[in-house]
């Protein structure tokens, strides 16, 4: 009888774990917690390290010297190298340029497309959506590699210009600067459109008849209602272009030339051919301080303007 | 909104010519019979005969097949997981913290992603001699961090517009929670659970800088070999495969929409 009792104790305890919610919620937060937060902390650690000619190629930063000795040997010169060496600001800044610009023709380019197809008859606009997310679905390297072919000297743009007389000599276009923002645009395009589609299909109408009727002309209602109105969408979509850019690696590797090198190219070549795993792991820190630098200064600056104005906050 | 019919037309016809025009050219130049990618000869198929005889492509691509099949059903049951936990314990300790750490690798860029797996996978294996090397376990572990986050997000939503008085009634007469998992809400969040299993799927294979970071020798995906093959020197059966790959993903999404579009009707 006692084996019974215990057996169905052991068995209220287990099913009571069950039912608890944190027998659902432990095991993703888990895999997280190992898999993507923990790696943060070996990358701030091997920051730190020294690197060497070794299997892996850096030097612990804690160390047993003799017994029950340890010696903990910070350095921070992978930190002071990336801010001398002219090759590693001038990747840093030119990743930020390209972010922002790309950003700026992704809205310029993204807006009336999105736009157009949220003013579409109803039943266009799913199909129309989904030819937008398709290119998404195809392979990303094969997008790329297909504006290799139409960009390069003798390649289908030039063939095209020159055929019809528009341009006398080929356009270097390949290995250049624009070719990295042409192929960012076509590459993150569909990140921009999604969210603003979103926001901009479930846009109230009737502001805009009201501001019809009270005589806006289409120009005016489109910059005093639409526009406001469409920010969130506008600020998410730049937000899911501007943060991936950041870390491009494949696009100016294969569209761009030398002078085009971003952060992710910098550390992807630190990593692989140098193997200066600290430098590499000190560069990809600036990348994540660059990219949450600007989420903390919009907090801050939303907390600053809620306290001023306290009734606009609610 | 009559009068900008035609400003309408013409902002559609230039967007999707930007976004096809690319695509097209590669699938015109697959018949390309010159070995020169841009120099047109005439009509062939013998690139894709090429395909079908290149070893090392298709053993990556089985390889890379295998991965994201992986990568997704294992995405597929964290992130349901973490997606129901969302949406149904809300005020769980933890959960802003919890909330704020799913979605984190949606917008991480891939390559820091790459980097801190690789030296987490490198300190692991020195510390307790697991994983050994790198490879097709440290590809999926690693794929299932961004695609998971994915999959959250689809399941998420979907959840939340379930009504949850089902449920309630299924508890009330009696019904365990798991057993009302698996036959009321399940079932009912099963077109977001395929939605997210395929795009995890597609991630997957289509990932470069994860998969250079954690994978080992001996574990070369697609996407690896068609890097270095575009890299060194343009192949034309590189046109060929993409063709193959865009028609195959036309017809999974074309698929897809149909049945989404039906299910929406119903």
């Amino acid at each position: 009888m006692t084996s019974f009792r215990l057996g169905q104790n052991a068995w209220t305890a287990v099913s009571g774990l069950v039912r608890s919610p944190w027998m659902v919620a432990i095991w993703p937060w888990l895999f997280i917690a190992i898999f993507f937060l923990t790696p943060f902390l070996f990358v701030i650690k091997i920051s730190l390290s020294e690197a060497a000619f070794a299997q892996p190629p850096y030097l612990d930063v804690v160390r047993s010297v003799s017994d029950g000795l340890v010696e903990i040997k910070l350095n921070f010169g992978s930190y002071l190298l990336l801010f001398d060496d002219s090759l590693y600001l001038s990747a840093i800044w030119n990743s930020v340029k390209t972010a922002l610009i790309s950003t700026a023709l992704c809205v310029l380019i993204g807006y009336p497309l999105a736009y157009s197809i949220a003013t579409s008859p109803a039943h266009w606009r799913v199909p129309l959506i989904m030819f937008v997310m398709l290119p998404f679905w195809t392979s990303f390297l094969i997008r790329v590699y297909a504006w290799m072919g139409i960009l390069k000297t003798n390649g289908l743009l030039n063939n095209v210009l020159m055929g019809l007389g528009i341009v006398d000599a080929p356009l270097e276009i390949m290995h250049t600067q624009v070719a990295v923002y042409i192929g960012i645009v076509y590459s993150y395009l569909p990140f921009f459109v999604l969210p603003l589609y979103a926001t901009l299909v479930r846009l109230d109408t009737t502001l805009l008849e009201a501001a019809a009727d009270l005589g806006a002309g289409p120009a005016t209602q489109f910059v005093t209602v639409t526009l406001p109105q469409s920010v969130p969408g506008l600020m998410a979509g730049a937000m899911l272009v501007f943060i991936p850019v950041m870390g491009e690696f494949v696009i100016p590797d294969l569209l761009g030339g030398p002078d085009t090198l971003m952060i992710g190219n910098v550390m992807w070549t630190e990593f692989f051919s140098n193997k200066d795993w600290p430098v590499a792991s000190a560069l990809a820190l600036v990348l994540l301080t660059l990219l949450i630098l600007p989420f903390v200064l919009l907090r801050y600056f939303e907390r600053r303007s809620e306290l001023e104005d306290p009734n606009e906050a609610v | 909104m009559k009068r900008f019919k035609g400003l309408r037309l013409a902002c559609l016809l230039l967007g999707f010519g930007f976004l096809y025009l690319p695509i097209l050219s590669v699938i015109v130049y697959s018949f390309n019979e010159s070995r020169l990618v841009t120099v047109w000869s005439g009509w062939s198929t013998k690139w894709y005969g090429a395909l079908l005889e290149n070893q090392q492509l298709l053993g990556a691509a089985w390889l890379s097949v295998k991965i994201g099949a992986l990568t997704a059903t294992l995405a597929v049951v964290l992130g349901t997981l973490a997606a129901y936990s969302l949406v149904r314990f809300k005020h769980l300790k933890g959960q802003p913290q919890f909330e704020l750490s799913t979605a984190a690798p949606l917008v991480m860029p891939e390559i820091i992603i790459g980097l801190a797996s690789l030296l987490l996978f490198v300190s692991m294996e020195k510390l307790f001699g697991w994983p050994a090397g790198r490879g097709q376990t440290t590809i999926v572990i690693a794929h299932t961090v961004f695609a998971m986050a994915y999959v959250t997000v689809v399941v998420r939503s979907r959840l939340a517009h379930v009504d949850s008085s089902i449920e309630e009634a299924a508890l009330d007469l009696g019904a365990r929670p798991v057993t009302v998992f698996f036959t009321v809400t399940l079932p009912t969040i099963a077109p977001a659970i395929i939605a997210g299993w395929l795009l995890a799927f597609t991630l997957s294979i289509d990932d470069l800088v994860v998969a250079s970071f954690t994978s080992g020798p001996g574990s070369t995906t697609l996407p690896m070999v068609v890097y270095s093959s575009v890299r060194l020197g343009v192949s034309p059966e590189i046109n060929a495969l993409a063709t193959v790959m865009i028609t195959l993903v036309s017809v999974l999404v074309l698929i897809a929409g149909l049945v989404l579009a039906r299910s929406r009707e119903k």
